[in-house]
């Protein structure tokens, strides 16, 4: 193991001396190919090729387990690009030779933990709702209340007070004033206003 | 019958080019069906192969006939699947949807299929149930 990390180093201190720019080039790609194989094998077990592949002499790409093909359910695409279960155990794996022979001869078991070991959830489970919409509402109608709650407190300690022109005294003598200037005679408000017995229109 | 209605516009497989024009040649219901027992029927059919038929499949608005369904169950048995076997039924059935004669119909015309492979149906593992 240190083998090869040692005589990867010596080939990158060795590169220094190449005479030629090939030749450079040359050291360091096989020195990081040495460590790259090592790291290779590093990697999760899930690595499907063994081939190394090199980009430009800097290295290895190493394969993230989300770029692989993963498992999902879904009900637009019922045979996933993976098994569920990859590593078998071995009740599983004899399970599977059987399954090469006359489906006839599994039993209702059998067959369910052949179905478990391709898939996690059935159609049925799959497509069962949950009850988190209530939770959702829930949370949605508590924070409506706090934002009421706040509102509540900003007008009591926030808010200065209002003006004048709001007083009931002061509206009165707007609304007088209105109707002396006959403000919408024709069909607003001075219209529904008789003048004669001084009080709305029945 | 067991058709809705067909999205002519997006057959992978499709040799010819379905378009809205009223002037070319529209693929007939029995075209389709042949095309895709032919698909499954491969002797030689891989897993892949399965799964990205099967896939395709459920992605278009119908309910496969049966004897497309049979083509499929088929071609699992030929890679040893019986789980994909078990899943293809109960994606049909999904697809029916609201349209709950449709499975039973496909179950009894696949009912000879289904005993010779030795297929059971969810129903009868009790995994249509939760």
């Amino acid at each position: 193991m240190y083998f090869r990390f040692i005589t990867s180093l010596m080939l990158l201190l060795f590169a220094a001396s190449a005479k030629r720019v090939e030749d450079f080039f040359l050291y360091i790609f096989f020195s990081f190919r040495m460590l790259a194989t090592r790291a290779l094998s590093l990697v999760s077990k899930r690595v499907i090729s063994t081939s190394i592949c090199v980009r430009g002499g800097h290295g290895v790409a190493k394969v993230d387990d989300y770029a692989l093909p993963s498992y999902f359910d879904r009900r637009e695409n019922p045979l996933p690009d993976v098994r569920f279960v990859t590593d078998l155990s071995p009740v599983q794996k004899s399970l599977k030779e059987k399954e090469k022979g006359s489906w006839a001869t599994l039993s209702n078991d059998e067959k369910i933990a052949l179905y478990r070991i391709s898939f996690k959830k059935s159609f049925a489970e799959m497509n069962k709702g949950s009850n988190e919409w209530k939770s959702v509402v829930a949370g949605m109608l508590f924070f409506i209340g706090v934002t009421g709650l706040v509102v509540l407190w900003q007008r009591k300690f926030v808010y200065g007070p209002v003006p004048p022109t709001f007083e009931t005294e002061w509206k009165e003598k707007e609304l007088q004033r209105m109707l002396d200037m006959r403000i919408n005679p024709v069909e607003g408000i001075s219209a529904k206003w008789d003048y004669e017995n001084k009080e709305w229109k029945k | 019958m067991v058709r809705e209605r067909r999205d002519l516009y997006s057959l992978p497989d499709a040799p010819l080019a379905s378009r809205c024009y009223s002037h070319s040649k529209v693929e007939t219901d029995e075209e389709f069906d042949a095309r895709w027992v032919t698909y499954f029927s491969k002797p030689d059919i891989d897993a892949w192969e399965l799964k990205k038929g099967m896939n395709t499949l459920i992605g278009y608005d119908l309910v496969p006939e049966p004897k497309i369904v049979d083509s499929a169950l088929r071609a699992c048995r030929r890679l040893n699947d019986l789980a994909s076997a078990i899943r293809i039924l109960e994606a049909v059935k999904d697809k029916s949807g609201p349209h709950k004669d449709i499975y039973p119909y496909l179950i009894q015309e696949l009912k000879p299929t289904l005993t010779e492979l030795g297929i059971s149906t969810p129903e009868e593992l009790g995994m249509d149930k939760l």
